[in-house]
């Protein structure tokens, strides 16, 4: 009798908050609070349904019966009450263990994540990846490999230095490998598993995680080294406008004058840096769990902007529960990843098969100098100013061919040397005698 | 040839130091996060 008077006293109370809501709020009269067969057909069809009458109904511990009287152990909140309580966080858990996030039993936004990883998340970011590889495929059938077009030297200019390589093969080596082991933990489970089985995919999992945790740090270091050895040569230039309006010169014959980094290049070092510096915070949060929590914050500004209004999708959260946090992190990490993975693709496409004498530069840093003219004339031209080119021709002919040291006091600033001829002003002659 | 090898030995370095110094200091989410009345490494 005291249950269903409690029923009774539950869905009055229910009947009296829905008639203060707006007109648009359902009417769950008939099933005296709960869901009805319209939330069904709304979840069914994959609408979001507001589950604020759910998680709104906790119990009420001010209308518990005394303790010594029935049901008054309950303490105001029956079972489902209770587990509601847990699943919309709101549920007071002690735990045994400690973190953040040990108090969460069941995540209620964790399936959303869950469903989006598994889904949207894997097949356009592999679809990403496997696009620009049949991209590179076709450029590379249309336009073959990309050749020095006029006679070899013979002769040789230092490009990088060891220190340069260093870095760069610090960065793409432990790149390698954290792209490798990420896809392997976000595409193992579904690719790898029916390949390997269970067993030998655990292996490799357990190896993987290992690999991708602790060669991060590798790739953090590497970053701050090219950042510092190259940001200077990387700010953009007025020759990067004419190098990108002629398409680098991959399309036609002829090629645009750069510097030391043509404008692709300095597009891949920012893309570098941005990305990197992004997937390295990211990755810092998720290699601290539940410590490093930027999303709650970085939603707050982007209220405070006011998009949400404009684009119409309304403000979004500015508190999330500790996993929220942490998938959130995932998620960015992964697509942002993606990207740069992508953006790598083409760069490796073009240091090795895609033209002849790229890889030089970063594999023994001396590269032919005839590649160097048409590729970064300016460079060339301030490595190597008139004097020495005379010297060295001069050499050559007399003695074959010679390795090229970049001459020491080069002068940066020297531009291109006009050959324009000297204009004469004509003799003035003295009219003849008449 | 000579500095990519450097470079990918400096990796493996990289990673081995950064694994036992990180556990030293005791970040590990084992070290942080369990009770004390569970008893994994026993």
């Amino acid at each position: 009798m005291l249950r269903a008077m409690i029923a009774l006293i539950l869905t009055l109370s229910f009947l009296s908050t829905a008639s203060a809501q707006s007109a648009d709020a359902p009417d769950r009269s008939a099933t005296g609070g709960a869901q009805t067969v319209e939330d069904i057909m709304l979840r069914q069809r994959g609408e979001d349904v507001d589950n604020s009458f759910r998680s709104g109904a906790t119990g009420d511990p001010e209308s518990a019966a005394g303790i010594s009287n029935q049901l008054g152990t309950l303490g105001g909140a029956s079972d489902p009450e209770l587990w509601r309580a847990v699943r919309f966080g709101s549920a007071d858990t002690i735990a045994s263990n400690n973190g953040p996030g040990a108090t969460v039993l069941i995540q209620d936004g964790g399936m959303r994540w869950l469903n989006f990883r598994a889904g949207p998340l894997a097949t356009y970011g592999g679809g990403l990846l496997m696009g620009i590889i049949a991209l590179l495929a076709a450029f590379f059938m249309y336009r073959g490999r990309i050749k020095i077009d006029g006679e070899k030297t013979g002769r040789k200019i230092t490009r990088f230095k060891a220190i340069e390589r260093f870095g760069h093969w610090l960065l793409s080596g432990s790149f390698i490998l954290l792209g490798i082991t990420g896809l392997i933990s976000l595409f193992g489970r579904k690719f790898l598993i029916p390949t390997f089985g269970h067993e030998t995919f655990s292996f490799l999992a357990v190896g993987s995680k290992w690999v991708h945790n602790n060669v991060s740090w590798a790739f953090m270091v590497a970053l701050a080294m090219i950042f510092v050895m190259w940001v200077a040569e990387n700010i953009p230039h007025r020759s990067d406008i004419n190098w990108l309006r002629k398409g680098g010169g991959i399309f036609s014959k002829g090629h645009p004058p750069a510097k030391k980094f043509n404008a692709g290049q300095k597009l891949i070092f920012w893309s570098v840096i941005v990305l990197g510096v992004s997937i390295s915070v990211s990755g810092l949060s998720l290699l601290f769990p539940f410590e490093i929590n930027m999303f709650a914050a970085t939603f707050a500004k982007i209220n405070a902007t006011g998009i949400g209004s404009i684009f119409g999708f309304g403000d979004l959260r500015e508190v999330l529960a500790p996993h929220e946090e942490m998938q959130y992190a995932q998620l960015w990490h992964s697509v942002v990843s993606f990207v740069l993975m992508a953006i790598i693709l083409a760069h490796i496409y073009i240091g090795s098969v895609g033209m002849e004498g790229a890889y030089d530069a970063m594999g023994s840093g001396e590269v032919e100098e005839q590649w160097a003219r048409e590729h970064h004339s300016l460079w060339v031209e301030e490595m190597m100013p008139e004097k020495s080119i005379n010297a060295v021709l001069a050499t050559s002919v007399k003695s074959g061919p010679v390795t090229v040291a970049p001459a020491v006091a080069a002068p940066k600033k020297v531009g291109p040397k006009k050959t324009v001829p000297k204009k004469v002003a004509p003799k003035k002659t003295a009219p003849p005698a008449k | 040839m000579k500095v990519m090898f450097m470079a990918f030995l400096a990796i493996a370095i990289i990673a081995v130091g950064a694994n036992l110094v990180l556990k030293q200091a005791g970040f590990s989410s084992q070290e942080r996060t369990l009770g004390a009345n569970v008893q994994l490494d026993n």
